[in-house]
C-alpha cells in the first residue's frame, strides 16, 4: 500500500471539506473493497477521509412504511437488524449475506453503493425495491444512481448519507455465487411493490440493472413459470472464467424463478 | 506518524506508525502479538480475523487508525491463564487444527459466532465459516470443534 | 494398548501453543537489525531482458542493495537443481536440464520470474523501490498448453529442443500391443489431469542471517525438509559450506509438497544477508504465492484399457503429456515418471502395461510433488477408465473392480511396472466401503432424487500408493540423486525425560504426539515425559524430511531401530545393577525385570545410572543416548476405497457431495484421530482439485487465477461430513506395521468425485475441475 494522509472527520461538512482539501482524496467507509484494492496498489489515493466517526452516518429508522439506513450502517447491522427483518426480511437476508461474516461486521451499505461493483448486492436491491439514495447535496433516485460498472451519479465529493427504501408487499433476492470470490456470479432481485412489480440483476453484466421483460411477464403472471417464457439476451453477458454468457442467462432465469417463488 | 493507542488483550498499548499501516501488522510488528497470522492479500482467507469491539474483523482489512480508541481481542487474549477458552478446548479435544496457521482466525471467528447465533447446527456453521480457509482439515474437525465449543459456552 | 501408546488416540500435543497463539512460524521470527526482502518479479511469460536500470531504486527510501544475477554468477552461486535424472527412451542416458538461475540473466521464462532482489529497511520501502527497478524487456512468445508445447514455433530452452525434458517409458509395449490384439473390448478416454496450486495456508518465508565473527550462516525457512535445504544450498548452490550453514524449519503452516523444494528466494537470500551485512527477511504474499510456489499435476493424457468377455484386464496403454513448467523444479522429473507411471497397476491383475510419458517446457511456474505427487494423476487415469469400461460393458462398476482385484494370497506381488507389492485386501475394503456407503440403498435414494427433479450419481475409486519413499538404493537405481533413509536420535536425560530427534518435519501431521506415543510405548515413558524435536540442523540428526507420506514409515521405523538400541543398552546396566545374567532380563512397560522374579528397574533409574554410574558394568559407556539410522526394504502400499455420491441440480449445475466414505488400509494406527484427519484433509483437497480449483494461464502467459477472488479453494460449504473406516493389513516390512497416511485422501478422492458426477450426468466426460458450468452443460446434453 502506498502513503496517504488519513482523516477523521467528525460531521459530514467537516468530511465533505477534508477531500475538497485533498489532491486526490477518496472517503473512506468499512473499507472492504478500498483497503484491499490499496493494498494491491491498485489505488493510491493522497488522502483517506474516513466517515467511520461520523455519528449521524449510522443507525436504521423506519416510518411511512419505509426503512431508512445511514450510510456507514454495516451489512451485519442491517442482517440484525429487527426494523429490517420486519419491513424487508428480503432486504435483512440478502445483508447477512454479503462477503463473510468479517465482511459484513466492517463493510457498509453506503460504502457498497459508493462502489457500485457489478457484482455487489446492494445496487440490485435499491433498484428492485425502488431506493432513494440521500446524499449531502440532494436525493437521487436508485434508477438514476447507478449509471455503469462501478460508475454511480455521485458527484466527486458527494457523500451518502443515507438510503431509504419503500417496504414492498414482498421480495426476495437469490444470489448464485461465483466459488472463489463469492460475490454474485448472478443475484436476482423481486419485488412486488404498489407500483408492480419490479426486478433487478446483478453480477450478469457490467452493471446491475432493472429486467424490464421479467418485470413484464411477472406483472402479467406473478408466477415463476412466467419466467420461463421470457428469452434473456446472451449478447450482453459477461463472460469469464467462471461462467459463460449462456450459462449466465440460464441463472438469470433460474435466480428470478426462485425468486417469485420466494416471494410466495 | 500518528500515535495509534487502543486496547489489546485487556492492555492500554499505543504504537507511532504509518497511516496506511495495517491493523495486522500493529498487532504483530508493534506490539508483538504474532499469533495473528497474514494467510492472503484479497481478504479471504481469514488468518488475521481478531475482535474489535466484540465484533470480528479481518484485521487484513483494517488500518490501524480506524481502530483508534477501540478495544481489541487477540488469540492471545482468550484463553484465562493456563486455562484454555471453551472454544480453544474443543479444538483440541476434536483435532480441529493441524499446521495451526489457519487456527488463531477460526478460533476467533468461531467464538464471534457462538456469540452471535444459539444452537449453531452443522449446516449453519459450514456456512457462516465462508470467511476462513483451512487447507489442512477438510473442515470436518473444525465443524466438530465449533459445534462443541458452542455448546461448551452455553450455546 | 496404554492410553497413551499406540493406538490411542492421544490429543496432541503442540496444539497448546497453536490455539494459544504461540505457534513460531517463520515471519514471527525478526532479529536485531533485519531488513526486508522484495523481489523484482517477471511481468511476462516470456522475455528477452535487455537491460536492468536499478538508480532510481537504488536511490529511494530505505534501500540497503539492489542485486541482480550477474552479482549473484560473479560470487560464484550456482543455479538451482534438480535432483533426479530421468534417462529416456532409447538409450538416451539423461533428461535435457536447462539452466534455472536463481535471478535471471538475460531472460525470464514465466510471469513471476525472479529478475532482481531488492533489500529495504522497512517492506513496504523494498516493496516500493521493487516497483522502480526498471526492466527493458523484449517479449517473446509464449508457450502455454500442455498438449501444444512438444515442437512448438517457440523453443524455450535452447538445452531443451522442441521443448522437451525427456521422452520415458516403462513396462512391455509389444506385450501389451498383444494384449490389445486378443482384447473383446476396448476402453479409450482421453483426460487432464488439471493443474491445482498449493496453497498451504503459511506463504513461504526465510530469514537469513551471517555472523561475522563466526562465518555462520542462520537460515530460517518454511522447509519440510531442512536438511535438505543445507545440503543442496551448500553442494549446488555453494551458498555457504554445509558445516557453516544452520537451516531450522520452525513451525510450518502446511507444505503438500510445496515446502520440499530449494527456491531462488531462500538462495538469493542466504547469500545477500553477507553481502549486504544485515539480517534479510522475506515472506511471501499470497499473489507470490500463486505465481512461485511450485504447482501441481498438470497431465494430458490417453489411456487405453483391453479386457476380456469377461471383463478381464489384459493390458493398459497410457501416454502422458506432463508440463514440467519453465524450468525442472527440485524433484520435478520424478513425479510423471516414476511416482506416476508405476502406480498404474492400480490393485489389478493387469498383466501387461505400457506407458510413455513427454515431460514437456512450458511458460508456466515450475511443476513438482504436490500431496500424492503422480500417484493421484495414476489413480485418476486408472479409475476413470476402468469406470467408463464397466459402463460400456454394462458391469457393475464395483463389480468389475473385483473381478480384477490381486487377491490376498498373491502377495508379494510383482506388478508389470517396477514396484512389489507387499501385502494387501482390497477385496475387504471394497466390501467394507460399499457396506459403510449403502450402496445397496443408492437406487431408491437416486429415485427419490429424480422425483425431486435432481440427479445423483455414485462413484467408487479403488486406489493403491507408493509410500514410505524409499529404499536409498532402488531410489539410485531409477536416477535420484539422494537417499532416502531416514534417522532418530533418543537422548534419555539423566532425571528420565527423553529428547527423541529425528529428521522428519512436523507440518500439521502430528508428529510430536504420534512420535511420543510410539516411545511411550516402547520405552514405557509416560508421554508428558518425551520431547520430540525436529527441523533444526543443528540440533538432529542428518535426515531426509517429511513428505510421500513417509515420516511414520521411515522416520518411525528409525525411532523403532533406536528404541531397541536403547534397551539393548538398558538391560546390561539392569543386569548388573540387579546381579543377573544380561539374558534374564526382560523388559516390558518400561521396566527391566529379572525374569521370574519381582526384581526390576525402571527405565528412569537405568538412565539415571548410565549418566552417575558409579556402580556400572565393565566395558559398558556411559550416558543412554542411541542413534538409528533406517533404510527400507521398500515402498509400503496403503491402499482403499472411496465412494462418492453427488446430488446435482440440472437446472443450475449445483453438485452436492452427499455422501462420502472412505475405507483405506493404512496398516497399524499410531494414533487414529490424526490418521483421520489426515484422511479428512486428503479428501478436502481432492474434492478441490476434482470440483473447485484449477490454475488457469490465458494464452499469454498471464495467471488468470493469480488469488482467492478467482482461485477456488474449497469452503467449509463445500465439503460434506466424511465417513471414515478403515481394514488393516500390517505391513510385514517394517517394525511398525505401518503404511503411511497422509496422501491417501488426496490420491483417492478425484475419481470417486468425477465418476459420480459422470454416473449423474448419464456418462458424459467431465474433466476436473468439475465446475457448475461444466455439469450444467453435462445435464443439459443428458437432457
Amino acid at each position: 500500500m502506498y502513503g496517504f494522509d488519513y482523516h477523521r472527520p467528525g460531521s459530514v461538512a467537516d468530511a465533505a471539506s477534508a477531500l475538497g482539501g485533498a489532491d486526490d482524496g477518496k472517503y473512506l467507509a468499512g473499507g472492504q473493497t478500498l483497503l484491499a484494492t490499496m493494498k494491491q496498489r491498485l489505488a493510491s489515493p493522497s488522502d483517506l477521509v474516513d466517515l467511520g466517526g461520523i455519528a449521524d452516518l449510522k443507525g436504521i429508522t423506519v416510518s411511512g412504511g419505509s426503512v431508512s439506513i445511514g450510510a456507514t450502517t454495516t451489512h451485519a447491522e442491517v442482517a440484525a437488524s429487527a426494523d429490517v427483518q420486519g419491513a424487508i426480511p428480503a432486504l435483512a437476508a440478502m445483508a447477512g449475506d454479503i462477503g463473510d461474516r468479517q465482511v459484513r461486521n466492517a463493510g457498509t451499505i453506503g460504502g457498497s453503493l459508493a462502489n457500485n461493483d457489478p457484482a455487489a448486492d446492494y445496487p440490485a436491491a435499491i433498484l428492485a425495491l425502488g431506493a432513494t439514495i440521500t446524499t449531502n447535496k440532494r436525493q437521487i433516485a436508485a434508477d438514476d444512481f447507478i449509471v455503469g460498472m462501478f460508475e454511480t451519479a455521485l458527484e466527486e465529493d458527494e457523500i451518502i448519507t443515507s438510503v431509504s427504501f419503500p417496504a414492498p408487499t414482498s421480495a426476495a433476492y437469490m444470489k448464485f455465487k461465483q466459488p472463489a470470490s463469492r460475490f454474485a456470479l448472478v443475484g436476482v432481485f423481486v419485488a412486488k411493490t404498489a407500483g408492480g412489480v419490479r426486478v433487478a440483476v446483478t453480477g450478469a453484466t457490467s452493471v446491475a440493472h432493472r429486467g424490464p421483460k421479467l418485470e413484464a411477464a411477472l406483472n402479467e403472471n406473478f408466477s415463476a413459470s412466467a419466467v420461463d417464457g421470457v428469452q434473456i439476451p446472451v449478447d450482453h453477458m459477461n463472460v469469464d472464467i467462471h461462467a459463460g454468457a449462456e450459462y449466465r442467462a440460464n441463472l438469470v432465469k433460474v435466480m428470478a424463478k426462485r425468486a417469485v417463488e420466494a416471494c410466495g | 506518524m500518528p500515535t495509534v493507542s487502543m486496547t489489546v488483550n485487556g492492555k492500554a498499548v499505543s504504537a507511532d506508525v504509518e497511516s496506511r499501516t495495517l491493523l495486522v501488522h500493529y498487532i504483530r510488528d508493534h506490539i508483538g502479538l504474532t499469533g495473528t497470522h497474514v494467510g492472503c492479500d484479497t481478504s479471504q482467507c481469514g488468518a488475521c480475523v481478531v475482535h474489535v469491539n466484540g465484533k470480528s474483523v479481518k484485521s487484513c482489512s483494517t488500518l490501524a487508525v480506524q481502530a483508534e480508541g477501540a478495544d481489541v481481542t487477540t488469540i492471545e487474549g482468550l484463553a484465562s491463564g493456563e486455562e484454555l477458552h471453551p472454544m480453544q478446548a474443543a479444538f483440541k479435544e476434536n483435532h480441529g487444527l493441524q499446521c495451526g496457521f489457519c487456527t488463531p482466525g477460526m478460533v476467533m471467528s468461531a467464538v464471534d459466532l457462538a456469540n452471535n447465533m444459539k444452537n449453531l447446527d452443522e449446516a449453519t456453521i459450514r456456512e457462516q465459516l465462508d470467511g476462513n480457509i483451512c487447507r489442512c482439515t477438510g473442515y470436518h474437525n473444525i465443524v466438530k470443534s465449533i459445534k462443541d465449543g458452542a455448546e461448551r459456552m452455553g450455546g | 494398548m496404554t492410553e497413551t501408546g499406540i493406538g490411542a488416540a492421544v490429543r496432541r500435543t503442540e496444539d497448546q501453543r497453536f490455539l494459544t497463539g504461540n505457534g513460531n512460524y517463520t515471519d514471527d521470527i525478526n532479529v536485531f537489525g533485519q531488513t526486508y526482502a522484495a523481489f523484482v518479479r517477471s511481468p511476462h511469460a516470456h522475455a528477452k531482458i535487455n537491460g536492468i536500470n536499478s538508480t532510481a531504486a537504488a536511490a529511494a527510501d530505505g534501500v540497503v542493495a539492489i542485486l541482480t544475477g550477474e552479482e549473484l554468477a560473479a560470487d560464484g552461486v550456482g543455479p538451482l537443481i534438480c535432483g533426479w535424472n530421468i534417462a529416456g527412451k532409447n538409450g538416451v542416458e539423461a533428461h535435457n536440464s536447462p539452466v534455472h538461475h536463481a535471478l535471471a540473466m538475460g531472460k525470464v521464462n514465466y510471469v513471476g520470474d525472479h529478475v532482481a532482489l531488492v533489500v529495504a529497511e522497512t517492506q513496504a520501502q523494498a516493496d516500493s523501490a521493487a516497483e522502480m527497478v526498471e526492466v527493458d524487456y523484449e517479449e517473446l512468445p509464449a508457450v502455454i498448453g500442455t498438449g501444444k508445447a512438444l515442437n512448438h514455433a517457440t523453443t524455450i530452452h535452447e538445452e531443451a529442443p522442441g521443448n522437451m525434458c525427456y521422452d520415458w517409458e516403462i513396462g512391455d509395449a509389444s506385450a501389451t500391443d498383444a494384449a490389445f490384439a486378443n482384447a473383446a473390448h476396448t476402453t479409450t478416454i482421453e483426460i487432464v489431469n488439471n493443474r491445482v496450486i498449493p496453497n498451504a495456508m503459511e506463504p513461504r518465508a526465510c530469514l537469513a542471517q551471517f555472523n561475522k565473527g563466526t562465518g555462520d550462516w542462520t537460515l530460517h525457512v518454511t522447509s519440510q525438509n531442512p536438511h535438505v535445504h543445507r545440503l543442496v544450498m551448500s553442494a549446488f548452490n555453494g551458498v555457504a559450506p554445509e558445516h557453516k550453514l544452520r537451516v531450522i524449519a520452525p513451525d510450518v503452516g502446511g507444505g503438500f509438497g510445496s515446502k520440499i523444494f530449494i527456491y531462488a528466494e531462500e538462495v538469493v537470500c542466504t547469500w545477500a544477508t553477507r553481502k549486504v551485512g544485515r539480517p534479510i527477511k522475506w515472506t511471501a504474499k499470497r499473489s507470490e504465492s500463486f505465481l512461485c510456489d511450485a504447482h501441481g499435476r498438470d497431465h494430458v493424457s490417453k489411456a487405453e484399457l483391453a479386457l476380456d468377455a469377461d471383463g478381464k484386464f489384459l493390458g493398459l496403454r497410457v501416454n502422458t503429456k506432463a508440463n514440467l513448467g519453465s524450468y525442472l523444479s527440485t524433484f520435478a522429473s520424478a513425479v510423471p515418471t516414476y511416482m506416476y507411471a508405476t502406480l498404474l497397476a492400480g490393485t489389478y491383475t493387469t498383466p501387461a502395461i505400457y506407458c510413455d510419458v513427454q515431460g514437456v517446457f512450458t511458460n508456466t511456474a515450475p511443476v513438482d510433488a504436490y500431496r500424492g505427487a503422480g500417484r493421484p494423476e495414476a489413480t485418476y487415469l486408472l479409475e476413470r477408465v476402468v469406470e467408463t469400461a464397466a459402463r460400456e460393458m454394462n458391469i457393475d462398476p464395483a463389480d468389475l473392480r473385483r473381478r480384477n482385484y490381486i487377491q490376498p494370497d498373491a502377495f508379494p506381488y510383482q506388478t508389470p511396472v517396477v514396484h512389489q507389492y507387499d501385502i494387501g485386501d482390497y477385496g475387504a475394503s471394497l466390501d467394507k466401503a460399499c457396506d459403510m456407503a449403502d450402496v445397496g440403498g443408492f437406487a431408491a435414494r437416486r429415485a427419490d432424487s429424480e422425483s425431486r427433479g435432481k440427479r445423483r450419481g455414485l462413484g467408487y475409486s479403488s486406489y493403491i500408493e507408493a509410500c514410505g519413499i524409499a529404499p536409498s538404493a532402488a531410489v539410485g537405481a531409477l536416477g535420484g540423486g539422494v537417499g532416502l533413509w531416514e534417522s532418530a536420535d533418543i537422548r534419555f536425560n539423566a532425571t528420565g525425560s527423553v529428547t527423541v530427534m529425528t529428521g522428519t518435519h512436523n507440518h500439521g501431521q502430528g508428529h510430536e504426539t504420534a512420535f511420543a506415543q510410539v516411545i511411550s510405548e516402547k520405552l514405557g515413558v509416560p508421554i508428558e515425559n518425551i520431547e520430540i524435536v525436529e527441523g533444526d540442523t543443528d540440533k538432529g540428526p542428518f535426515g531426509m524430511g517429511t513428505y510421500g507420506s513417509r515420516s511414520i514409515a521411515v522416520g518411525g521405523s528409525a525411532i523403532v531401530k533406536a528404541a531397541d538400541k536403547i534397551v539393548e543398552k538398558g538391560k546390561k546396566i539392569a543386569a548388573h545393577c540387579l546381579e543377573a545374567a544380561e539374558d534374564d532380563i526382560e523388559f516390558a512397560g518400561g521396566n527391566f525385570t529379572v525374569a521370574g522374579t519381582d526384581k526390576v528397574m525402571n527405565i528412569a533409574e537405568v538412565a539415571f545410572t548410565a549418566y552417575v554410574p558409579h556402580n556400572y558394568p565393565e566395558g559398558v559407556e556411559p550416558g543412554l543416548h542411541e542413534q538409528a539410522f533406517y533404510d527400507p526394504l521398500n515402498f509400503s502400499f496403503p491402499a482403499g476405497v472411496h465412494i462418492c455420491e453427488v446430488e446435482i441440480d440440472p437446472t443450475t449445475g449445483e453438485t452436492e457431495i452427499v455422501n462420502y466414505t472412505a475405507v483405506d488400509d493404512f496398516g497399524t494406527i499410531i494414533n487414529p484421530m490424526i490418521v483421520e484427519g489426515q484422511v479428512h484433509g486428503g479428501i478436502g483437497q481432492g474434492v478441490g482439485q476434482a470440483m473447485l480449483e484449477g490454475a488457469n494461464y490465458d494464452e499469454n502467459g498471464q495467471l488468470v487465477t493469480g488469488s482467492y477472488m478467482d482461485y477456488t479453494m474449497p469452503r467449509a460449504d463445500n465439503l460434506p461430513n466424511f465417513n471414515v473406516g478403515t481394514t488393516s493389513t500390517p505391513s510385514p516390512l517394517n517394525p511398525l506395521g505401518v503404511k503411511g497416511a497422509g496422501e491417501a485422501g488426496a490420491i483417492a478422492s478425484p475419481p470417486a468425485v468425477i465418476n459420480a458426477i459422470t454416473d449423474a450426468c448419464g456418462g458424459a466426460m467431465i474433466d476436473m475441475p468439475a465446475t457448475q458450468e461444466k455439469v450444467w452443460q453435462a445435464c443439459q446434453a443428458a437432457e
